[in-house]
């Protein structure tokens, strides 16, 4: 079955910006590589449920309790740029 | 001085015949002569090195002994976040970054006073077979440096082959720790997932991802997973059980158990040389009294298309926190937005890029069903495959790829068919079941073959039986031809 | 055309848990930014969530208290988006498993109950905080955002009723006896103030009749339940407009902004979201089992509606009970203390829900804040009761009160409040002026009331109105039947 994929809209849910060439690129090898996945729709799996997990463990919690968190100046020092304490970054667009 | 395997050099660093020093410094003149050529390593970290050496002959001098890795070189793969040490999971986008805090498997290391080399190369993000989808360069295999090393833990692998290190952490998703073992012709076992905490593993596909150690021998592996394993409240899919007893019957031999031959992992694709190594171990391991019979995993086929859509979704949401905001590289933009879209496009190699966008369009609307719920349906029926599959064998056994090291820039332009070679590795990160590759002998061209040992979940003392029983039986005892250069 | 409003309503609540959702950070909102974060909160490679039991517990006890069933299993789910303020660029919340679904919450408006179906109620985190700054601060017009981690990943709660509320009133109030549900649960400080409670709310409108939903406009940002009531009246009248005049709807995201008091769309890149939900691998699946469930069941506390029936039970009628139950914090536990010390519930709660609720909105003060003890309000009602004061003097005695001038009875005496009510001494005064009005008394006599209020009048003036009214009528009734 051919694969028909918006690769452009891919590319912008994750956060790919990506020039046309390379979108164009990605798009002939994800088809060549989604033929071969597609195979998981000719199996069988009538009344399979799903995995999610190779666990069958169930509620892993931890306890309420507050544990030390980092210095701060050791986390800012790896940012790419903060200022008075807060990370910084470029104004978002989305509101008007 | 050479001291062929951790329990070697543990038992010597006991009775003072060697220190800590001598054989950290001994590891770190391996490296420095060989890293121009094989590239193991992304940072080695020489000051660190000695003085945890030093460290560790001063508690052997105090009479203090906190394990068999206190005074031992390790090598840690570096998608492994070590306190201190750059951290780059061989991406741009991680350049630089020092973590802040140590995985658990490296803080279970270090408590028993490891010596920590350095921080090996992998594919980026250990998404690859080859270790060439370094952003810093590829590593190259000793037994013949125009080949892969396999990976993506290749630089571990390596770094053990060549003598550089004892041991190295590696991380295995789809095989990543025991297909460059087997092609570097050094042991490499992955765990029963959430036997070994991944809390610190820079996360590739979650679901598949476990820690795992490779080693020169069996012995050492059974060694470092007793030192890794164990339950971590830091880490929800962690094992809460008791940690099994790994050497039950380790020295027993394979009189008694029943060895099953996978059917479908032989034949096409499946290199002759490997063929013939993998059918006179069965043989081998028969003659020393196992039951050999044929067994089917019929689902095996699709269970690398399962696996080509589960690990890129997963991977698509674990890569997305690399956005520039907070740690790591950062492409300017007007907007947030434009910043973090210039900063993932330019600090992801194609791999990684290619495999986000996969997950992406798997996971996005429309297509779920079809593609990423179909495929965690096919991972219950491999589930369903090896319990049945179980129920005539004690253990399965395979190659551990179906070649031995390709060489460079073979496959790199043909994405799939290096997926393609994953094939007898895949199925295991799929049921979560424990896995280890043992070298049983070269090719004709002088290169490594491995072989596989797959066991039920939590059945890795059975996996460490037989593969004991491999190790004797073949006595693979060959170096790589480079190594005698500089010994 | 008749136009029917069709609301469903989005709450999220933070739980006031010590530490985080997923981490050991410490949740406190007074911290220096950036102070309480971990390789967990801010998504630093390798980091792993593990979940909070003491959320999952409360999530329990949220679903119970809203009526619904507890999934006996129930998952994580990754929702995948990129905003620079959700670390991990995914949120870790519920899909289609969450704890708690199928609920309801009756809620009492003008004496009438309606009951609001519950969807479901799901557990998640909170995102990080963004500060705009440069241009002036607004957001369009930021130079720049600032980020703080602190708040990333603290325990939320998302409330989610089906689309069953048809005025902006009634979003209003079932916010408000949503929050005291939640505030009795004693599981969120939910201060609408500051953000531990917000609130979204999806809104359309059908020729009423219709079953079809209209196309859904999502309005965020309401900080208050009055925000909430003005957004959705505001939302209503510009979609029915639109609609009059032949516009289509567009299904979208509009933001409040309260100082215009208008609704704004939102402009994004990005057409319809496509959140990518996926099973989280780094987590494995919340069991709640029966015994559990029972357990949590058992130690809820009396839940507002149970204690708004044991109001009606006093004899309150159920408006009362519901202001007192979810009125100003404070005024139930005076309420039931005055009402433990003898004294009339009625008249209690008349003065507390009237007077003191009054008084607490003009002074914008909180009954913590002030000097009124329930036994005030026994000696308030009391001396009501025994006519020692008028009901407009109680009016001041109890500003008095609530301003800290002391007991009632302290601040009678000192205001000069003090009603006569001594019989003896009134008869003396109805005495002078019916012996300074003789006629009158006649008049009445022979069945003319026309000059009772006179004299009733004239007794008042003549004791600068401190007199019982009841018994200066007391008094002439008797002499007049003489
Ligand atoms: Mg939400
Ligand atoms: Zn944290």
């Amino acid at each position: 079955m051919p694969i028909d994929i918006d690769i452009a809209h891919v590319a912008r849910l994750a956060r790919l910006g990506l020039s046309d060439e390379e979108l164009s690129g990605y798009q002939a090898q994800l088809g060549v590589i989604l033929d071969h996945a597609a195979r998981v729709q000719e199996f069988d799996t009538e009344g399979v449920e799903p995995t999610a997990h190779p666990l069958s463990m169930v509620n892993a919690f931890r306890p309420d309790e507050v544990r030390p968190s980092l210095d701060r100046r050791e986390v800012l020092e790896q940012s790419p740029a903060h200022e008075d304490g807060y990370f910084r970054v470029p104004p978002h667009l989305e509101t008007q | 001085m050479s001291y062929h395997s951790l329990s070697d050099a543990s038992a010597a660093l006991r009775d003072g015949s060697v220190t800590s020093r001598e054989l950290t410094d001994a590891a770190l003149d391996r490296a420095s002569k060989t890293e121009a050529e094989l590239h193991a390593y992304l940072t080695l970290d020489h000051d660190g090195a000695r003085q945890s050496a030093d460290a560790a002959d001063a508690a052997f001098a105090a009479g203090r002994d906190s394990g068999p890795f206190q005074g031992i070189p390790v090598a840690i793969k570096d998608n492994l976040v070590t306190r201190g040490i750059e951290t780059t999971a061989a991406s741009q986008i991680l350049a630089g970054y020092i973590p802040p805090y140590d995985g658990t498997a490296v803080a279970r290391l270090k408590a028993q006073g490891a010596v920590i080399t350095g921080k090996t190369n992998l594919d980026e993000f250990a998404m690859g077979s080859s270790t060439e989808n370094s952003a810093f360069g590829p590593t190259r295999n000793p037994w013949n440096t125009n080949r892969v090393p396999g990976g993506s833990s290749g630089g571990s692998a390596v770094a053990v082959a060549a003598g550089s290190a004892l041991v190295g952490l590696g991380s295995d998703t789809g095989g990543s720790i025991r297909q460059p073992a087997a092609l570097c012709g050094v042991v490499g076992m992955k765990p029963t997932y959430g036997l070994v905490s991944r809390y610190g593993l820079i996360a590739f596909a979650s679901s598949l991802d476990q820690i795992g150690p490779i080693t020169r021998t069996v012995e050492d592996s059974v060694a470092a997973l007793e030192t890794l394993a164990g339950h971590d409240p830091l880490d929800a899919t962690s094992y809460r059980g008791d940690v099994p007893d790994f050497r039950v019957g380790f020295d027993d031999g394979v009189a008694g158990l029943t060895i099953g031959v996978v059917r479908q992992l032989s034949g096409e694709g499946f290199e002759a040389g490997v063929e013939a190594a993998f059918r006179r171990t069965v043989d081998l391991l028969s003659e020393a009294g196992a039951r050999v019979v044929e067994v089917s995993l019929p689902s095996l086929d699709v269970s690398l298309s399962a696996y080509y859509l589960i690990a890129p979704a997963e991977c698509s949401a674990n890569l997305a926190r690399f956005d520039g905001v907070r740690y790591g590289l950062r492409h300017d933009g007007p907007t947030v937005e434009e910043m973090m879209t210039a900063t993932r496009a330019d600090g992801f190699g194609p791999e990684v890029i290619r495999r986000i966008l996969l997950g992406t369009y798997a996971l996005s609307a429309g297509y779920y069903d079809a593609f990423y719920g179909q495929a965690q349906k096919v991972r219950t029926k491999v589930i369903q495959d090896f319990e049945a599959a179980y129920e005539q064998a004690d253990v399965l056994v395979s190659p551990t790829a179906p070649t031995t090291a390709f060489e460079v820039g073979s496959k790199t332009q043909e994405p799939l068919s290096m997926y393609l070679s994953d094939i007898c590795t895949i199925p295991s990160n799929l049921a979560g079941d424990p896995a280890i590759s043992v070298p049983v002998g070269l090719d004709d061209a002088g290169l490594p073959i491995g072989f596989q040992v797959m066991a039920p979940a939590l059945g890795e003392a059975v996996m460490f039986r037989v593969a004991r029983a491999v190790e004797r039986a073949v006595a693979f005892e060959q170096r790589p031809p480079m190594l005698e250069v500089w010994s | 055309m008749n136009w029917e409003p069709v609301i469903g309503i989005e709450v999220h609540v933070e739980l006031k848990t010590a530490s985080k959702m997923f981490c050991g950070c410490r949740v406190d909102f007074g911290s220096e930014p950036n102070t309480n974060v971990c390789p967990v909160c801010l998504a630093l490679p390798g980091a792993l969530p593990v979940p909070n039991e003491q959320a999952i517990e409360w999530i329990v006890q949220i679903g119970l208290a809203l009526n619904c069933t507890i999934s006996p299993q129930s998952l994580f789910h990754r929702k995948n988006y990129f905003y620079a303020d959700l670390p991990k660029n995914y949120q870790i919340s519920q899909f289609d498993i969450p704890v708690c679904s199928g609920g309801f919450l009756d809620v009492v408006l003008d004496g009438e109950t309606v009951r609001v179906a519950i969807n479901r109620v799901h557990q998640e985190e909170d995102t990080g905080k963004s500060i705009h700054v440069g241009g002036g601060g607004r957001i369009h017009s930021a130079e720049a955002t600032l980020l703080d981690f602190n708040r990333a990943g603290v325990p939320l709660v998302e409330v989610v009723t089906e689309p069953d509320i048809h005025s902006p009133a009634q979003a209003r109030a079932y916010a408000q006896q949503l929050r005291s549900v939640i505030e009795t649960l004693g599981v969120s400080d939910a201060k609408l103030e500051e953000g531990s409670m917000r609130f979204d709310a999806n809104v359309s409108i059908r020729p009423q009749g219709d079953q079809e939903l209209g196309a859904k406009v999502e309005v965020k940002n309401m900080n208050s339940f009055r925000s909430l009531e003005r957004a959705l009246a505001y939302e209503i009248v510009r979609q029915t407009e639109l609609r009059e005049d032949g516009q289509r709807i567009p299904q979208e995201t509009r933001h409040w902004d309260e100082e215009a008091g208008i609704t704004q769309g939102m402009r994004s890149k990005e057409g319809s979201s496509d959140y990518r939900y996926f099973p989280e691998p780094d987590l494995v699946p919340i069991v709640v089992s029966d015994e559990q469930r029972e357990r949590i069941r058992s130690t809820l506390p009396e839940l507002p509606h149970e204690r708004r029936a044991r109001y009606v039970d006093f004899g309150l009628d159920s408006h009362a009970a519901w202001v007192l139950v979810s009125g100003e914090d404070g005024l139930a536990g005076l309420f039931e203390d005055a009402v433990g010390l003898g004294a009339d519930p009625k008249q209690v709660a008349k003065w507390l829900t009237g007077e003191t609720t009054a008084y607490l909105r003009r002074e914008d003060a909180t009954i913590e804040s002030r000097a009124l003890t329930a036994a005030h309000l026994v000696e308030m009602t009391g001396m009501l009761a025994a006519g020692k004061l008028s009901a407009s003097a109680a009016k001041e005695v109890l500003t008095g009160v609530l301003d800290g001038e002391g007991s009632p009875g302290e601040v009678a005496t000192a205001r000069d409040l003090i009603q006569m009510s001594d019989g003896a001494a009134i008869e003396v005064e109805v005495d002078a002026v019916l012996d300074s009005n003789p006629d009158a008394l006649e008049k009445i006599r022979s069945g003319d009331m026309k000059p009772f209020g006179f004299l009733v009048g004239q007794v008042m003036r003549a004791t600068s109105g401190k007199a019982d009214p009841k018994v200066v009528n007391e008094i002439l009734r008797n002499r007049a039947s003489q």
